[in-house]
């Protein structure tokens, strides 16, 4: 019996030789069959051209780009604020983590990442993380979905509703927030969101815990995903994997807790790590991930500054009229702040020239800006490294010997947005 | 192990080929002035100093400057935590330099997204294609030389026979111009 689970469970590189070795006398020849860039399991435009020997993949060739709008060029071409809105187009499960992430980059610019009021870092922070559980809610979700568990996907997308609904009421909108300015956030918690937030991550954990019920120990899901696409450690690094992908691999590293930004010094969380690196550590990690995340929500929702509704008048902003637009009473009775004003919309933020690259924990990974300045409003050069596009260059290494079934579930487990691939 | 440490030990192996660490915002940057060597400084630090993660690579276009090209690898040691970054300058003439995917697998989509957004070939790298673009484009749209509403080709099919139409944005001032004309915001092409 034990033999026989063995044979059941091959790794992909046993696959691989198995595979070539049948290829030695192959009375058919090889099949080159197209995957995509319009098909449900490639969450997007990603093509895949895959070479085939009966069911086993030889060889799979990636093919990115079909929703490149050329967002670096883009950038190029306008103030830093007036970019905000393209952010929430790159990874767009998940705007408020990439509006946090761009702000971010372009403060370390400036120079004034410390300065910024704790108050804006906790609802930064919160930002962040519902940005997170939201984007692995969809991934797992999709994930189940492609594999035949759909109560999976209506579940978690029945939570990612309320993420939105929190998302609207912070900032307006539910899709494209654009919640973040150079320097501070557009607008202070809005009165009871504190509550909504709270109300939310009581009643995400039993569904956390239900998805994991109808998920983890399941003999189907398990053994369709167990021991496939192993990504080993090196393999991890070496192709310079990064966020749950590479900590699935068992690698500890997590920007959070390496180069600790806002205010993640102050925050009490663990970072999941996998043990195989296969398709089911990817899930496992993620599902970790978000009960972390959950946690970091508590301690904020406890510890931020001011309060719920922020009777002592805490700041969100820096206090630098050349960074932040001023309040529009002021713009419209002071001399100074209509300047101030005026400079920003026209000109933008005045960055000196320099170069900094700032990475950021975004829920697929290490998302960084390299922003390259020559003074003025406008970067001269703007570098999107986005983790998608990094993490499906391995698809080539991982693909060859497994089934083509396993395309699904392996694709599902890399969780990728191509919006943010493509950039 | 800090970057800057790192950095003199570089500048200790290899000698004038390093310029001087520039320190800002708390990252090391070192200029490597012969591109053709950067593999080895590359391979050095990762095999010596333990830089084992490759971040990004990205390439700047200084346009009307020579030499035209920046190509800046941004390299990290996931052990020690120092980050490092690596620049190079390469002139239009040339528009070719060693690729590093003997060093990090990951460079191989980088290196094929520079080349396509910029046309700077990478010797040695197995498939240099387009990347995000597709087969037959026949610009290279992130150099600063290519306006912000494309070009137009007279390859229908291929690409598109007409410039974007760039009505309602967006529209950038730029700071230092002329009169008030020039400052005012507007769409803003290289030619012009």
């Amino acid at each position: 019996m034990a033999e026989a689970h063995k044979i059941e469970m091959q790794d992909s590189a046993a696959r691989a030789a198995q595979a070539a070795e049948e290829l030695q006398d192959a009375q058919g020849e090889r099949m080159v069959l197209n995957m995509g860039p319009s098909h449900p399991a490639t969450h997007g435009v990603l093509r895949i051209v895959l070479e085939l020997d009966g069911e086993i993949i030889t060889k799979a060739d990636p093919d990115v780009g079909y929703l490149h709008r050329g967002d670096e060029k883009i950038a190029e071409n306008m103030t830093y604020t007036q970019f905000i809105p393209y952010t929430d187009r790159l990874d767009y499960l998940a705007p408020l983590a990439n509006n946090v992430a761009y702000a971010l980059a372009v403060e370390k610019l400036l120079g004034i990442e410390k300065d910024l009021p704790p108050r804006c870092q906790y609802i930064r922070v919160m930002c962040a993380e519902l940005a997170r559980i939201s984007s692995h809610l969809l991934g797992i979700g999709a994930f189940a979905m492609d594999l035949g568990a759909v109560t999976v996907f209506l579940l978690t997308f029945n939570e990612r509703e309320k993420v939105y609904n929190l998302a609207e009421s912070l900032s307006g909108a539910r899709f494209t927030t654009s919640y973040t300015r150079i320097g501070g956030v557009m607008r202070d918690l809005p009165p009871g969101w504190t509550e909504q937030c709270r109300r939310f991550c009581d009643e995400v954990i039993p569904v956390l815990n239900e998805v994991e019920t109808l998920l983890t120990r399941n003999r189907i899901w398990v053994d369709r995903i167990k021991n496939l696409a192993i990504i080993s450690k090196e393999d991890a690094i070496d192709y310079g994997l990064s966020g749950p992908n590479l900590r699935a691999s068992g690698f500890e590293y997590d920007l959070r807790k390496a180069q600790p930004y806002l205010c993640y010094k102050d925050l009490e969380f663990d970072i999941p790590i996998g043990s195989v690196g296969d398709c089911y550590d990817r899930y496992l990690v993620r599902m970790e991930e978000m009960r972390q995340s959950v946690r970091i929500l508590y301690q904020c929702l406890d510890k931020i500054p001011g309060g719920a509704d922020n009777k002592s008048n805490e700041p969100v902003n820096v206090a630098d009229g050349k960074i932040v637009l001023p309040p529009k009473q002021k713009v419209m009775t002071k001399m100074e702040e209509l300047i101030h004003q005026f400079i920003l919309v026209t000109q933008g933020v005045n960055c000196p020239p320099g170069e900094i690259y700032f990475g950021h924990e975004n829920p697929k990974g290490e998302l960084g800006f390299y922003i390259n300045s020559r003074g003025g409003g406008t970067p001269y050069r703007m570098k999107i490294r986005s983790p998608s596009f990094v993490n499906l260059s391995i698809i080539s290494k991982i693909f060859p010997g497994c089934l083509v079934s396993d395309t699904v579930a392996i694709l599902g487990s890399l969780d990728f947005v191509m919006g943010e691939c493509d950039r | 192990m800090n970057a800057l440490e790192s950095a003199q030990k570089i500048k200790a192996k290899f000698g004038d080929l390093i310029s001087e660490p520039t320190e800002f915002r708390g990252e090391t940057t070192l200029e490597i002035t012969n591109p053709e060597r950067i593999a080895e400084v590359c391979e050095f630090a990762k095999k010596e100093l333990g830089f084992n993660y490759l971040v990004d690579v990205s390439s700047i276009d200084n346009y009307g400057e020579d030499p035209r090209w920046t190509v800046v690898y941004h390299l990290r040691g996931l052990a020690h935590g120092g980050e490092l970054r690596l620049k190079t300058r390469v002139s239009e003439e040339k528009s070719e330099l060693p690729s590093v995917i003997g060093v990090w697998r990951t460079a191989d989509w980088h290196e094929r997204e520079i080349y396509d957004m910029m046309g700077i070939r990478f010797r040695g790298h197995p498939d240099l294609r387009r990347i995000l673009m597709w087969e037959g484009y026949p610009y290279f749209p992130l150099r600063k030389d290519f306006p912000l509403a494309g070009k137009a080709t007279d390859v229908p099919g291929v690409a598109f026979t007409q410039p974007a139409p760039l009505e309602g944005g967006p529209f950038v001032t730029a700071p230092g111009g002329k009169d008030a004309i020039e400052r005012e915001p507007h769409v803003r092409n290289p030619e012009d």
